[in-house]
């Protein structure tokens, strides 16, 4: 599988005080380390295991994924803004890795 | 699951089939929308069409199924399509090109052209699919490998090129060279059973449409959702993949992807449902 | 003709059969036990309350691989109304832990949705534990399915 990718939505622009809706998805296959192969070796593990939203520094949404949640994670949450800025978005690979990515909202 | 469970579930299958051979399970009533784009998710047949209504099997899965359809964000499938999007853009083999590099941009020189093939290839004297055009053209224009059956990218931007055609509805031309005759053969091909339960495609897909088999919905076994997503699978599955499922889920030897056996029951398969939109990529169970 | 309850119950319990036969031979699933106690863990010996949380989930699942399941709470979202954090536990999975959203006031609101595993017909469980340290729980039985002549 190519590497991880993820996708966020989130509203371009907002009123002052609303609540909007997130949705995130990053392709991943969280391998849940309960298959086994071909040979019958057990897959290791390796998931996705922590997913954060973040607004201006300050945290909006945070998850801890176990290997229950389905390939491809995917999340939908609110948030509520108060003035314009940057959405940051991460998500921990058991492997350390860290995919992120960013939006931006314009809130009049 | 061994040999024994195998015969058990088929035994459970073929009870359920015939034991409860009355049951109803109609598809619904609804219309499917994509991001508010309406699609034709049941139509006319066309002539010489054994149902009346052609359904897509989207009108056959549970809610919660049928909602990771109506929006290309929530569609874990679009991250198929979001590869291939970045194989069409990017070059590959001898001849220094991409697919870009002829095509220019997919969603202006690939709209509706998933919705006409098969189409008839004058060069092979044989009906060619988007699987195998991607890998003329990846020989012949841009000096590259053909991509292995369901490999290297080939479910990713057959989806890409297919979903082009979302809501365009799917009309293949059988006047095209020898088409006529595949289709012919293809016809036979579904009528016909196979394998050790001794069923042909049309014994579920036409005779018990509508009905249960175990825990699954049988739908008119339309294609117009492929390469779809199966929640089964977690990810893409190619037509030429299904219809291999479904021969070996018979207990029946299945022919290899692309052969002729295949290329004239996805022609004749396609045709069945003429008239419904293409709702690449598709989510199914 | 209509399926009846009983029809129903007694296909589901025939395709049941053959899923757990398959599955004892590599994996051991989970108990209630296990889940009663990681809930335990999360709440601090708590015995949670009904009501505030709502689990919402399919009662048929058409393939355990990617449910759909959301959670919501009622709660203002500021000052002391607050949720603190939701567990997710399935009680029939070889691991009962699911996820654990965790919110804050600029969540704005204390729900979430995600795309979860279920092995086998079984209970998800989602537990909200509030600010002042109260908590709550909800339980929907969501039934999976297996599919026909291939599964």
């Amino acid at each position: 599988m190519a590497d991880s990718k993820p996708r966020v939505k989130v509203p371009k622009s907002a009123k002052a005080g609303e609540v909007i809706t997130i949705k995130t998805l990053i392709s991943h296959t969280m391998e849940s380390g309960q298959r086994k192969d071909k040979d019958g070796k057990i897959i290791p593990r390796k998931i996705i295991n922590k997913f954060t939203c973040e607004f201006n520094g300050k945290k909006v949404f945070e998850c801890d994924v176990d290997p229950a949640i389905s390939a491809n994670p995917f999340f939908e949450f609110t948030a509520k803004v108060n003035e314009s800025g940057t959405f940051k978005f991460s998500w921990v690979d058991d492997d350390g890795t860290i995919y992120t990515d960013e939006k931006k909202i314009e809130v009049n | 699951m061994n040999k024994y469970l195998k015969i058990a579930a088929a035994a459970v299958a073929c009870a359920t089939v015939l034991g409860v051979g009355g049951l109803m399970a109609d598809p619904i009533n609804e219309t499917l929308t994509i991001d508010g784009q309406e699609m034709v998710s049941r139509t006319k047949a066309p002539e010489g069409h054994p149902f009346d209504e052609v359904y897509s099997g989207w009108l056959f899965r549970t809610e919660e199924t049928r909602a990771l359809q109506t929006d290309t964000f929530n569609n874990p499938a679009m991250l198929g399509v979001e590869v291939g999007e970045a194989i069409w853009n990017t070059v590959d083999g001898k001849e220094g090109k991409s697919c870009a590099s002829c095509h220019g941009d997919a969603a202006e020189s690939m709209k509706g052209i998933g919705a006409s093939y098969p189409k008839w290839d004058k060069d092979a004297n044989r009906p060619i699919n988007i699987e195998l055009q991607i890998n003329k053209c990846r020989e012949n224009n841009m000096g590259a490998e053909p991509y292995p059956f369901d490999k290297g990218g080939q479910k990713e931007l057959t989806a890409y090129i297919k979903h082009q055609s979302l809501g365009t509805p799917v009309k293949i031309d059988l006047s095209q060279g020898e088409l006529q005759s595949w289709w012919d053969k293809g016809k036979e091909l579904y009528y016909t059973r196979n394998g050790q339960l001794n069923l042909a495609c049309s014994n579920c897909h036409e005779d018990l449409m509508g009905k249960m088999i175990r825990a699954d919905h049988l739908s008119q076994g339309q294609i117009n959702g492929f390469p779809t997503y199966r929640l089964k699978s977690g990810g893409l599955v190619s037509v030429h993949n299904r219809f291999r499922g479904c021969i070996r889920d018979v207990r029946a030897s299945f022919p290899k992807a692309f052969s002729d056996e295949l290329m004239a029951l996805e022609v004749y398969v396609t045709w069945r449902g003429t008239g419904l939109s293409v709702e690449t990529p598709g989510v199914r169970q | 003709m209509q399926l009846t309850r009983r029809q129903t119950l007694g296909l589901a319990g025939g395709a049941a059969a053959v899923v757990v036969t398959g599955f004892q031979v590599t994996t051991a699933f989970a108990s209630a036990e296990d889940a009663t106690k990681l809930i335990m863990e999360f709440t601090g010996g708590k015995e949670p309350a009904s009501g505030k949380i709502t689990l919402t989930a399919p009662e048929i699942a058409e393939n355990g691989n990617t449910v759909p399941i959301s959670v919501s709470v009622e709660s203002a979202m500021s000052g002391d109304d607050l949720v603190d954090s939701v567990m997710l536990v399935a009680d029939g999975n070889p691991n009962p832990a699911v996820a654990t959203f965790h919110f804050t006031e600029m969540s704005g609101t204390a729900a979430a949705t995600t795309r979860m595993r279920l092995a086998k017909t079984q209970n998800v469980i989602a537990v909200a534990k509030m600010k002042d340290g109260s908590v709550f729980s909800d339980t929907k039985l969501v039934k999976v399915t297996i599919g026909g002549c291939g599964g």
